[in-house]
């Protein structure tokens, strides 16, 4: 398969990554060696075949939906990189 | 015999009748890392006061005649994408250079209530991403049978420090073999438990679906001892099926004569290593002779697993890995005014070069278009490669195959080919794409004199029966008992 210019642009915007010029050329060699090898996968006849996401086809096991104690807000903004106020901080989004 | 050369069972034993004070056995691990780890890099960070502070709380329970695990006062030393609190996390990333979790990770809740004493945190690929821990942001760990060459990964580190005597057991996680192929390639014991055995909660997430924590050590019992603590059911884990912690007590009887394995044959055909291939005929030749019966048969869907499970692995990854965007922890970058650059900078400055590989591909895998040709495609492949092995185990006990086609390479000889590195998967990514358990364990030598290593892969949560097999064979063999430098 050929990966193009398009195509990386493409999946550096829905990976939200920005790869320099020499990753990009990189990426295309890389990407189109081991995205060739995984169409192998088109050999196989799996017409009808259920999709197995998980191990085990059992559901998850629930625990009893009880109020814990949780964590201090100190606690969690501790790795927050910018903070202002007990807030995360982030740059204005609304003019 | 030195305190470095001891299993953790040995020293768990001393220490309780009293031959070996706890802090005394801390000391010595944290003395042995201070005089090699400089050159090994098995270590991210080391917990020094921390761990003699632990080891004496330890004595002080013990001494207060608390009955606790056979490991109690032993050293453990854990991989570093399994949260330990107000201990740095870092994944072997950059981006959680500084991040320093608020809770411990139920595995290590469970070793502290048992008296394991945490020395320090383990060197591996970014987000456990790779083979041979080069992708390591604080730069590789190197195997001790070979300074030059690699110790395998991505859980490099642990493999590493156990073989060297720089941490008596450690506790690590598979996604695709990065337990077993690191093992493989120091010459240690470690296992990949069932999934849903051992909780999750607390580690941190490459792909949820195949990630399962496990133990390495210098041999078996030594495994099957920690994984009996790490072991369980867990709250806060819903994948977390188990009902109660493994049993080994009749795993350590050395009788297999009720026992049929099952050899792949076509493991041991192409592409793989020759002195490796002799190494594990002439395991099965071991089994045969401890009164097994030994079967050889063709395994399908080989040549799909590698396949589907990069498919798989990295479209969880690109979903997993969407929450670090420079907000709520982890690395920010200086370079963005905006929102969307924040996000885009921080991760483009953040993630090294396979984890950015592995987010688009699986960005590519799950895109509108080419979501039914793969993803899709390999859930049902990866439907296939389970019922190959339930069939296998229909007539089989335990299968033994290969962990690597290969035996450790040097430092740089594969990691600018990331094809070539998926491929070195190929004998384990099958099991975690199944959930099966499997253990590794040393079987031989190569022309280098390095270590080659086997795997054992049982039905799910049969572990005490993989156990057993794996004693068996570790009671009548000493490749285990073999240390490097030595």
């Amino acid at each position: 398969m050929k990966i193009d210019d398009k195509l990386i642009e493409y999946l550096e915007n829905l990976s939200r990554l920005t790869l320099t010029v020499e990753e990009k050329e990189q990426a295309k060699i890389d990407l189109a060696g081991i995205i060739g090898y995984m169409a192998k996968l088109g050999e196989l006849d799996t017409e009808g075949l259920p999709a197995l996401s998980h191990p085990f086809a059992a559901g998850g096991r629930f625990r009893e939906d009880k109020v814990t104690q949780s964590y201090e807000r100190e606690q969690i903004l501790a790795n927050a990189p910018v903070k202002s106020e007990g807030y995360f901080q982030a740059p204005k989004t609304v003019e | 015999m030195e305190i470095r050369d001891m299993t953790a069972l040995e020293m768990g034993r001393l220490i309780k009748e009293r031959k070996l004070g706890c802090a005394e056995a801390a000391t010595a691990v944290l003395e042995a890392i201070s005089s090699t780890d400089g050159e090994l890099g098995a270590y991210i960070s080391v917990q020094k006061d921390r761990a003699i502070a632990a080891a004496l709380k330890v004595q002080a329970r013990l001494d207060a005649g608390e009955a606790l695990s056979p490991l109690a006062g032993v050293p453990v030393s854990i991989k570093d994408n399994i949260c330990t609190k107000d201990v740095p996390t870092t994944c072997g990333s950059k981006m959680l250079e500084d991040f320093k979790p608020v809770y411990d990770a139920t595995v290590v809740e469970k070793l502290a209530a048992a008296g394991a004493v945490t020395v320090g945190k383990l060197n591996m690929d970014e987000f456990a991403m790779g083979g041979s821990t080069e992708t390591s942001y604080f730069g590789a760990a190197k195997n001790p049978w070979d300074p030059r060459r690699v110790p395998g990964g991505s859980s490099g580190g642990a493999a590493a420090a156990v073989a060297a005597g720089e941490a008596v057991y450690a506790v690590a996680s598979d996604t695709g073999g990065s337990i077993r192929q690191p093992c493989s390639f120091c010459g240690v014991s470690g296992i990949k438990p069932t999934y849903g055995s051992v909780s999750r909660y607390g580690l941190v997430a490459y792909a949820s679906s195949l990630d399962q924590i496990g133990p390495i050590g210098r041999d078996i019992r030594d495994c099957a001892a920690a994984l009996q603590i790490l072991s369980g059911p867990d709250g806060r884990d819903s994948t977390s099926v188990i009902e109660r912690p493994f049993d080994f007590s009749d795993s350590f009887s050395g009788d297999i004569k009720d026992m049929v394995i099952g050899l792949p044959v076509n493991y041991l055909s192409d592409g793989i290593d020759s002195d490796v291939r002799q190494a594990v005929a002439r395991a099965a030749e071991t089994f045969k002779a401890l009164g097994a019966q030994v079967e050889d048969f063709t395994m399908p869907m080989m040549e799909y697993a590698v396949p589907a499970y990069y498919i798989i692995a990295c479209a969880e990854a690109g979903s997993n890995l969407s929450r670090y965007d420079g907000i709520k922890y982890g690395y920010r970058s200086g370079n963005a005014d905006s929102l969307a650059d924040v996000y885009l900078s921080s991760r483009s400055e953040g993630f090294g070069i396979e984890v950015k590989r592995r987010i688009m591909l699986g960005s590519f895998v799950l895109s509108a278009g080419y979501y039914d040709a793969y993803y899709h495609k390999a859930l049902q492949a990866r439907g296939l490669i389970r019922n190959a092995f339930n069939q296998a185990f229909d007539k089989y006990d335990v299968l033994l195959s290969p962990v690597a086609p290969t035996t450790a390479y040097k430092l740089g000889e594969n990691i600018t080919d990331p094809l070539k590195m998926y491929l070195g998967d190929i004998y384990t990514v099958s099991v975690n794409l199944a959930g099966f358990p499997a253990a590794a364990l040393p079987c031989g030598f190569d022309r280098n004199k390095l270590p080659v290593g086997m795997q054992l892969i049982g039905k799910e949560f049969s572990e005490p029966k993989l156990v057993r097999a794996a004693d068996a064979f570790q009671q009548n063999t000493d490749w285990h008992k073999r240390r490097c430098g030595k």
